[in-house]
């Protein structure tokens, strides 16, 4: 990592709101404002404002821009509709999750990717590689950028009088060019807490006056990555460098359905993903609740009840602030994978009883 | 910048410490509160159960992560707060009050313990 810590173009804000940093992939992002289990709630109850700056844009422009994301990604790019967006993959040669992506149909010949700050520079790299053979521009444009995210139940109510925008016609998974407070912003009904809402790719002169008028709302408040960790958690969402690493397939992390195998061109990792799509993995990617305080965390093993043998290993876990008992993600053998089964875990050497359960911990009430 | 009482010492692990009639009073400071953020889990040692200055007696989880708690000072545990392990935000709200969280005997001062400034001081250096 670089000595040079990156600042957003909101940090004068957060500062002045007594935020809490934390180094995050060469960026100082707000970790928490107030306390993580009030922003948690707000977001699930209410709704929460965070900056995400810190994620990646890469623009590719030009005739073939849409072949060459069928090239470099697992999902079939060219065919999103413009102004629709998809979740995908860019995987290695050996079919390993080099990092998972949001895919922006921005315009017939243009699309933005979103990836993880921690990725961003190579998901950029592999973009530019990818596309040499292709008609296209790949352009780092992560600088262009600040990311702005309304997240929860009164989000649109938030949103709606400050966007000429009629936000109930914007559907899940797609994104306008509008206006927000003003400022040109690319809204998108994306997100990552399990709720819905919305993130506005914004200049980065223009953040804290978008920032400014979304955060003037009663009904929300800032919210940083601690609580988002956990919103992402409860909502069975995998976070990079915990449930998906360069090691699993989508497959194995049992996310194949967004490998397009049925898509007519060729693409990094085809076939390597062919092979892994008709095997089974020997571990799947599974929820965990516990009736103890205490929380399974990333890294604790797994373990059979009967005779502590170890079958598998907590990816993310954290005491759920919704439900009230602690949440886990693992990886277990396939065999011990089912929902209702009760398996352990080693909590710093106590081994707790904890039952299998469907993803995710929590659905919103639609 | 958090609070740093000036009539508590305190310990490297961010414990704070006051002895009245030899008695210590020990919590965890408001730098290490928020550090940990929301703290949802505390599991204190027991009355009647000996401590040594420097060893993990029990555990503080947040929403975000765990972490030992170690007795600043050593001898036998006399009383655990109860407000703090029934309502664990108590710690966050009040760290140096209704948030404390346990007291021990202990056999004259206690030594190895740091004065508020050399704990500012110490912060100061981990930033």
């Amino acid at each position: 990592m670089g000595t040079d810590i990156r600042h957003t173009p909101l940090h004068d804000v957060h500062t002045r709101l007594g935020a809490k940093f934390t180094d995050f992939a060469g960026w100082q992002m707000p970790l928490r404002y107030t306390g993580d289990v009030a922003e948690h709630t707000a977001v699930r109850s209410c709704a929460g404002l965070f900056d995400l700056t810190h994620m990646g844009e890469i623009v590719l422009s030009g005739p073939q821009a849409g072949q060459a994301l069928d090239y470099a990604l697992v999902g079939h790019a060219s065919a999103i509709g413009v102004g629709r967006a998809r979740y995908t993959m860019i995987c290695a040669d050996d079919g390993g999750i080099l990092d998972d992506l949001i895919v922006y149909r921005t315009g017939e010949q243009e699309y933005l990717v979103v990836a993880n700050a921690s990725n961003a520079a190579l998901v950029a790299g592999e973009l530019v590689d990818r596309a040499e053979d292709f008609d296209t521009e790949v352009r780092d444009a992560s600088a262009d950028y600040a990311l702005i995210a309304v997240q929860g139940p009164k989000a649109t109510g938030i949103l709606a009088p400050l966007t000429p925008t009629d936000l109930a016609t914007v559907k899940y998974y797609a994104s306008y060019p509008t206006t927000v407070a003003g400022r040109p912003a690319l809204l998108a009904r994306t997100g990552y807490t399990g709720e819905d809402g919305f993130e506005l790719f914004v200049a980065p002169g223009d953040a804290e006056a978008v920032w400014a008028a979304v955060a003037a709302s009663d009904d929300i408040i800032p919210c940083g990555l601690s609580c988002r960790d956990t919103l992402r958690l409860e909502a069975g969402m995998p976070l990079y460098g915990n449930e998906l690493t360069a090691e699993l397939t989508p497959y194995a992390a049992g996310l194949g359905r967004v490998v397009k195998l049925d898509k007519p061109s060729d693409f990094v990792g085809r076939a390597a993903l062919a092979k892994a799509s008709a095997e089974t993995p020997a571990r799947k990617l599974v929820g965990l609740v516990t009736e103890s305080r205490r929380s399974p965390r990333h890294g604790y093993p797994v373990v059979d009840p009967a005779d502590g043998a170890r079958i598998g290993e907590i990816t993310s876990g954290a005491p759920s602030p919704t439900l009230g008992h602690p949440v886990a993600m693992a990886y277990v053998d396939a065999d011990r994978a089912v929902p209702g089964s009760a398996l352990a875990v080693d909590i710093r050497g106590t081994i707790t009883p904890v039952d299998v359960v469907e993803l995710p911990f929590y659905r919103r009430s639609s | 910048m958090s609070t740093i009482p000036d009539n508590l010492r305190y310990s490297a692990e961010h414990e704070w410490v006051a002895v009245t009639d030899g008695i210590a009073r020990i919590g965890i400071t408001e730098f290490a509160a928020e550090s940990l953020g929301d703290i949802v889990y505390v599991q204190l040692p027991e009355e009647g159960e000996s401590v040594t200055a420097g060893e993990p007696c029990g555990e503080l989880e947040s929403t975000k992560s765990v972490s030992d708690l170690f007795s600043p000072v050593t001898g036998e545990v006399v009383d655990v707060n109860p407000a703090a392990a029934d309502n664990p935000a108590a710690i966050n709200d009040d760290p140096f009050g209704e948030g404390w969280l346990f007291t021990v005997r202990v056999d004259g001062d206690p030594d190895g313990l740091l004065d508020a400034d050399e704990y500012a001081a110490l912060i100061k250096e981990g930033e």
